[in-house]
Formats: C-alpha cells, sequence, structure tokens
C-alpha cells in the first residue's frame, strides 16, 4: 500500500524548467565526457567512491572514481560493501553521507570580527564556495531532502544566505534507484524511487543506469536549460520504447524490492497524543544517544554556532556547526536541561521528523532513506517504533 | 508564507554601551545606541534582540525599554553564568553586538479597550516594562492596568522607584510580594499568585500577559483561570535555548512551535497542553 | 457603619451558609482591632478565635533561635486569619503579627466548635470552607519553597 505522498507541492527557482524534457540515451562510456563537461563549465563535480569501506560523496577527478561494480548490504545497525557481478557504476543504494555536507556543511564560518578600540568591527562574510558544485548521483530520497532543506532553510520567516548561495550554484545528476536496500522505505514516503516527473522537483539531468542486452548505457532525461546545454556537448542516441521499458523496469523492480514502511495516515495525531506510550521507556532502553541518526539523516538542520578569539583576544571568529537534539546540551537553559532523559531525547527526534515537522513546514522531514536504521549501532528502526506506537495507541486527548 | 527576510540573519550590528545601571546585585540594565543607527531598532513590547559579547558568546535577551523612544536600545539583563556576567561588566563606550529585534510581541491590539492584567516574576518584569510604557503613553487606548509583581526577597525587586510612579497612575494598581520578606520588609509576602485577590479585577474585559520562571507562569495562569479569565485572553512568555533565533538551529522549539519566530508569546490556550508534558 | 451581620453576610468565605449558620456566626463574632505591631496571637497559645480581616495587613511569623523573627505569608483584606481552632490540638502553630493597623472581626473558635459538634451539617460547611482555604495556601507554600527566583 503507497499511502499518498507526504510532500508538499514546491515551486523550482533554481534552475529554469525546459518546456519539454529532453531525452536521449547516453553510453556508459560517454559519461566521462559528461563530466569533462561541467568540468569545464567550471563547476565541481561531486560524486560517489568508495572509502573506508562505505559508499561517500566526494570531489571526483574522473569517472575512474565512481564505484564500478560495487554495492551495499544494509540491514539495521548494518552496513558492507559487496561486489557485484556486473560494471554498475551506481550500482548500490545510499551511502552514510547525504548531500547536505555540501549544502548545509558541517562546519562553516559565519563571520569574523576584529577589536576596534572599545568596539570592533565585522571584517568578511564569504558565502560562495569556489567552484559551483555538480552533484553526480542524487537518489529521488536525496531530492526529496533537499526540497525539505530548501523548505526550512530558504522558504520560511528567514533565509539563510550559506545554503542559499550553494543550492543555487549547484547543478543536480539525478540517478534512480533500480535496486532497494531492506532499510529502504521511500516508497510508503512518496519520495520515491522514481525521480517524480515535472517541475516540482529541482532536478537538472535524470539518469537510469541501464546494464539490458543493449548494452552499458543510461537514459538521460534533461529537467532544465542548462541540464539540456549540457547534454548538447556530448554524444548521445535516440531513446527507443525498449528503452524506456527497460529503465521502467528496474525502478519498478527497487519500489517493489521495499519491505519497510511507514503508515503516515494521522501520524501526526499519534505522536502528539501518545507522549506517555510505554514504547517510548523500550526504545529509550536501547538509544545510545550517539546521535549517529541526526549525522546521516539528509535533512536534519539543526546547528549550533561556536564564538572563538585568537590568543591576543582582538581577533574573533563565529562559527556554525552541525548538532543533534540527542545531546544533553541541547535543551540546556540556565541551569539545566529541558530534556535530561534519553526518552526524552529520542521522542523529540522522532516526534519531529514525522509530526511536529508537517505543521512546522508543511510535509514530513521523513524521505524514507533508511539511513538512520542502517547506521543506528542497535539497530532502532523508525518503521518499527511507528508500528509499536500504534499498538495500544490512545487516541483521545491527553 | 511570509516573504522571506533576504540580509544575513546572522550578522550582528556594532552598538555601543552609553550606560550600565545597576538594578539588583545580580541585574544590570544596558543602553546601547549605535552612530550606524541613529534612530535605534523599533520594536515591540515582547520582542527580543540577540546581544553578542566580542569572542564570548551571543544570548537572546528581552527590550526592557519604552517602544516609544527606541533610538536607545535598552537591556536588563541578570548574571547568571559565564556569557550573562560578560554582557553585564561591559564598560560604556564597549561594542556590543546586535541582531534582532525578534519574535511575536505581546498582544497590545487585543489588549485595546480592554483592561490590561500584568503579572512579572523577577526578572520576568524586564519583556513586561515595554507594556506598561505603551500602556501609560496611550492612556485612552487601555482601560485599567494592573501590575502584580513577585521577586524572591526586596533587594531582587526591579525598577522599584518605577514601580511607585506607575502605582500613581490614575485607573492603575500595581500590587509587589517577595518569597522572603527579610528583616526590614514591610510590604506582602508570598508568591505573586497570593497577589490575586486583592487586585480588582474585570476577568471578562481583560488581557493577562505573564512572565517569569516557568513553574510561577503555569501556576498563575491557572490561578487566573480560577478568576475567570479565558485561556485565550492570557498570554504566556516561554524561554528555550536559543542559538540563532531564526528559526534554523532547531534548539528553541517547544512542541511543533519555534519559540525565536512563532513567540515568544503564546497565547495559554496554545500552550495548556504543552505545559504539561514533562521534558518536552 | 456596617452591621456585623451584613459584612459576614456578604463575605465570599460565607457565600452560600444557610441564613441560620449566619445568624450563628453573627452571635459568635465580634469587631476588633489591632493597632501597629500589636501580636493578634503567638505561637503555641490556645487557638479559641478566629479573624476575618476587613482592613490592614498582618505578617504570619515563626521564631527560630539566633534568627529575627521570620515572615512566612502576609495576609491582608478580605483574608481568613486562623484555622486551627478547628482541629486538635487547637494550639496555634505561629505568631500573627499586626503589620498596619488592621481592623477584622473576631470569631468565638471554641463556641463554635462546640456548635459543630452539635450540628454537624454547620461543621461539614465550615470544614469545607476552610479546607478550601488550607489547600490554596498550601499550593501557594509549595511554590514558594520551590525557590523559583533562585540561579541553579
Amino acid at each position: 500500500m503507497v499511502a499518498e505522498s507526504v510532500l508538499a507541492t514546491r515551486e523550482t527557482s533554481w534552475s529554469e524548467a525546459v518546456s519539454q524534457e529532453v531525452d536521449a540515451i547516453l553510453a556508459a562510456s560517454e559519461l566521462g565526457n559528461l563530466i569533462s563537461a561541467l568540468v569545464s563549465k567550471g563547476y565541481a563535480v561531486i560524486g560517489p567512491t568508495v572509502r573506508d569501506g562505505a559508499i561517500v560523496y566526494d570531489q571526483m577527478e574522473s569517472v575512474q572514481d565512481l564505484p564500478a561494480g560495487w554495492t551495499d548490504e544494509q540491514a539495521p545497525g548494518q552496513y558492507r560493501l559487496k561486489r557485484r557481478e556486473d560494471g554498475a557504476l551506481f550500482g548500490y543504494v545510499v551511502g552514510p553521507q547525504s548531500w547536505k555536507k555540501y549544502l548545509h556543511p558541517a562546519e562553516v564560518r559565519l563571520w569574523s570580527a576584529e577589536r576596534q578600540g572599545g568596539t570592533f568591527r565585522i571584517l568578511n562574510n564569504e558565502v560562495k564556495p569556489k567552484a559551483p558544485p555538480a552533484f553526480l548521483g542524487v537518489r529521488a530520497c536525496e531530492l526529496a531532502a533537499i526540497a525539505v532543506q530548501d523548505t526550512v532553510l530558504l522558504e520560511d520567516k528567514y533565509h539563510d544566505p550559506i545554503y542559499g548561495a550553494r543550492r543555487s550554484s549547484a547543478f543536480l545528476i539525478a540517478v534512480e534507484c533500480t535496486q532497494s536496500a531492506p532499510t529502504c522505505f521511500c516508497r510508503s514516503m512518496g519520495t520515491g524511487p522514481a525521480v517524480a516527473a515535472g517541475a516540482k522537483t529541482p532536478v537538472d539531468l535524470v539518469l537510469t543506469e541501464l546494464l539490458g542486452p543493449k548494452g552499458h548505457r543510461f537514459l538521460v532525461r534533461a529537467r532544465s536549460e542548462r541540464g539540456a546545454e549540457i547534454l548538447d556537448e556530448v554524444k548521445t542516441t535516440p531513446v527507443t520504447d525498449a528503452d524506456l521499458h527497460e529503465a521502467e523496469s528496474g525502478v519498478e523492480k527497487a519500489a517493489s524490492q521495499q519491505v519497510r514502511s511507514i503508515d503516515n495516515a494521522g501520524i501526526k495525531e499519534l505522536l502528539y497524543q501518545n507522549f506517555d506510550h510505554p514504547r517510548w521507556d523500550n526504545v529509550a532502553a536501547r538509544c545510545l544517544t550517539c546521535a549517529n541518526c541526526t549525522m546521516v539523516c539528509p535533512t536534519c538542520f539543526c546547528t549550533t554556532v561556536e564564538d572563538t578569539s585568537d590568543v591576543t583576544g582582538d581577533h574573533a571568529e563565529r562559527w556554525r556547526k552541525w548538532d543533534s537534539c540527542f545531546t544533553q546540551a541541547y535543551s540546556y537553559i540556565h541551569g539545566g536541561s529541558v530534556r535530561t532523559s534519553g526518552k526524552a531525547r529520542y521522542r523529540q527526534w522522532m516526534t519531529h521528523k514525522l509530526a511536529a515537522w508537517i505543521d512546522q513546514f508543511g510535509s514530513s522531514g521523513c524521505v524514507g532513506c533508511g539511513r538512520c536504521i542502517t547506521w543506528c549501532p542497535v539497530g532502532i528502526d523508525i518503521t518499527e517504533e511507528v508500528r509499536a506506537l500504534r499498538e495500544g495507541a490512545s487516541h483521545g486527548n491527553p | 508564507m511570509a516573504t522571506a527576510v533576504t540580509t544575513d540573519p546572522m550578522l550582528p550590528q556594532p552598538y555601543l554601551v552609553q550606560a550600565v545601571s545597576k538594578e539588583t546585585p545580580d541585574t544590570f540594565t544596558l543602553k546601547l545606541t549605535s552612530e550606524d543607527e541613529p534612530n535605534g531598532r523599533s520594536f515591540r513590547p515582547g520582542q527580543f534582540s540577540m546581544l553578542w559579547v566580542f569572542g564570548v558568546g551571543e544570548l537572546p535577551i528581552s527590550i526592557s525599554g519604552n517602544p516609544a523612544e527606541h533610538k536607545q536600545l535598552v537591556y536588563t539583563v541578570r548574571s547568571v553564568g559565564q556569557a550573562t556576567n560578560a554582557l553585564v561588566t561591559q564598560r560604556v563606550g564597549a561594542g556590543v553586538g546586535v541582531r534582532g529585534p525578534y519574535g511575536t510581541g505581546w498582544p497590545m491590539d487585543a489588549a485595546r479597550g480592554r483592561d490590561v492584567i500584568v503579572v512579572a516574576g523577577g526578572i520576568g518584569l524586564a519583556p513586561l516594562r515595554p507594556v506598561i510604557y505603551e500602556v501609560l503613553h496611550h492612556r485612552e487606548d487601555f482601560g485599567r492596568l494592573v501590575v502584580l509583581y513577585g521577586a524572591r526577597s526586596p533587594r531582587d525587586l526591579l525598577y522599584r522607584q518605577e514601580l511607585a510612579a506607575w502605582a500613581r497612575q490614575r485607573e492603575t494598581q500595581v500590587l509587589v510580594t517577595v518569597d522572603y520578606g527579610g528583616m526590614s520588609w514591610r510590604g506582602h509576602v508570598g508568591v505573586v499568585t497570593t497577589l490575586f485577590k486583592y487586585a480588582r479585577l474585570k476577568p471578562a474585559q481583560s488581557v493577562a500577559m505573564v512572565c517569569g520562571p516557568e513553574i510561577m507562569m503555569r501556576f498563575v495562569a491557572r490561578e487566573l483561570m480560577t478568576f475567570g479569565l479565558s485561556r485565550n485572553d492570557i498570554y504566556l512568555s516561554m524561554e528555550r535555548n536559543m542559538k540563532c533565533a531564526v528559526g534554523f538551529c532547531g534548539h528553541c522549539q517547544y512542541g511543533p512551535h519555534f519559540i525565536c519566530k512563532d513567540g515568544p508569546v503564546f497565547p495559554y490556550e496554545k500552550l495548556r497542553s504543552l505545559m504539561e508534558k514533562y521534558e518536552l | 457603619m456596617e452591621t456585623l451581620e451584613r459584612i459576614i453576610a456578604e463575605h465570599e468565605f460565607f457565600a452560600g451558609l444557610e441564613s441560620y449558620y449566619t445568624g450563628l456566626l453573627v452571635g459568635c463574632g465580634a469587631n476588633v482591632r489591632f493597632h501597629p505591631g500589636t501580636y493578634i496571637f503567638k505561637e503555641g497559645e490556645e487557638a479559641s478565635e478566629f479573624y476575618l480581616i476587613r482592613s490592614g495587613k498582618v505578617a504570619l511569623e515563626l521564631f527560630a533561635p539566633q534568627r529575627k523573627p521570620i515572615v512566612v505569608e502576609t495576609l491582608g483584606d478580605g483574608d481568613i486569619l486562623g484555622w486551627s481552632w478547628l482541629l486538635p490540638p487547637y494550639l496555634w502553630k505561629f505568631h500573627a503579627h499586626a503589620v498596619q493597623d488592621t481592623r477584622a472581626i473576631a470569631l468565638d473558635g471554641k463556641c463554635l466548635r462546640n456548635k459543630c459538634e452539635q450540628n454537624h451539617d454547620l461543621g461539614y460547611e465550615l470544614l469545607k470552607r476552610f479546607a478550601q482555604i488550607m489547600e490554596r495556601r498550601l499550593e501557594a507554600t509549595r511554590l514558594q519553597l520551590l525557590d523559583v527566583y533562585a540561579v541553579r
């Protein structure tokens, strides 16, 4: 059962959508030229690569950096890489990192200041990254996550210029999933595995990797003017019905492989009205409050600020860093923390992610990528926690 | 969805300390001005600023001055830790970074034509002082003004001379109490809720604005309802950890509300189910 | 000059009391006045009266060794002072110190106590009302104990 999409509709502002989608077939051997075309246009291409036993995002030198022939095996609290039998370039699902690593950096300097007499002067306010990034390999769930963070950081009362500058300059190349991990549940969240058509999803190119009898190639769809321009720079061949069918089947296969799901019907009320559900004690007994889930989650956006000054005391800097609602200090106000127990902190994270987010931003904060399940050291499964809450749930007002 | 503010919300504007005066042993009032902003910054009662001390840190502090005189930004700060202590020990001429004002303010529009009940506990009188100024400045626009103020002990009372001056205004009642009287206090002793029975209240035409420690606000709200006020006419100013004040850092969330932009002032109706939840 | 009867009948503490009972109370009541500085009663004394404060201010005090008297609460216009007359051992638990010129109606607790023993309905009505006062005082005292303004 596919629950209705909880993604709010959005307007694209960054890339002008094409009036008519451009479809083409790109041979796998041509992918390197696509990357070169992006580089020659001044983009820093960032894509997946194998490092430290995982598939992570990093700056790419060439197509050789891609994790050809690798896949990932994921389960609650488990992640390992495994060799594939073919040479698929994007034959994995999702790694521990998401694109928020680049759009909403873990550490960034907000500004610096120097003393001037009794007062001070703000020195610089650099927000632009050196080269605009091109993200190669954005999954449907990751696109949805970017859209969610756009709503939080750009479309509410205030505008975050750091996110805004990186976001407006980023070129997005989505690669659809043709397989799912057991931890995936994007289907039930309405965020994938297909990259939704139409102007709602902000993306420049959408690729689907095809490994069928016609050879290793990609179905490419340009969904923006600049996406179409890049496509013009590489050799492509026309799309046939068979190509379209193969691509659709691949994505369908990924969807049908998903074993986990969240039933979002009445989820806000479920979480708001079950503050004292015994299940919270159950999960609290397991949760280490290690904050892994918030770090790997592509929509978690919480940050803290840190003030530093040099030895002379004349030069100060204000830095912004990722923070997590799982820490004791997160809810500290003079005298103590409001959420001292792990139970309160886990409950806060889950209630915010699945329920309060809807009141705050008009959609769920969860995109069903499953990273929190994979990277939780004790394998806590958010989909299982929702199911457990529904059992013995209270339906009245507390 | 409102139009997003597009200037960098994290950049402070340097202001200079014009005066620092001591209100109580641990509470000081700072007055700030800026040559770059000769008109200061206009604000609504109940709003707050983020004040930055060079190399130390930034704090959310309620604006406690007169909204009609915003050329000078006025803040009453209680020293409770490293950052607040750094703020209150700034000398005249020192630079303090200012961001804001932020937040929803007290419901001055809803209070027009009605009686205004101000209930303050401790430092909570500071964010309510602008309300008193505004009511007295536009006297014809409001009904009676009742100020109920409680502090820990007599030496912790803020704005004592002003309290006496306000008490002399027409249609204004000021009642003060302390938790611990000490040796020479001849006034009322007891928590601020014990003042209610002496207040001349007309519940059906009153709007109450409450600020103080959270437990105190909870008791006060309940007591106000016992006296007949509706939960939509009782407003509380909430507080949580704040790092950015613009809805990005996530720290100030209280249920689904961001205290920095959905608050800090909320009608009790919105808070009732939240305030009873332990460790929310 | 208001009559005792009217003051008692109209006081919110006695609201809802049948006029027969109000009449009994009036029979046990008298106007009193305390000059500033007077102790209305002292801790440990026999509690045989209670007071309906009409105007003034009364501080409830506790004496502790090596300390000046500690004011735990102050009462004013319209407050009821004293409930120890109603429950054994019928002894005052602290001092009541008139800090301002205080006018009150003193009600003969001993006499009322006997009447309550004879007429349990009257007893119930009075105990109900005093229980409410005690509950509110307890709540206020607990809040006071929390020392909410202290820095942690």
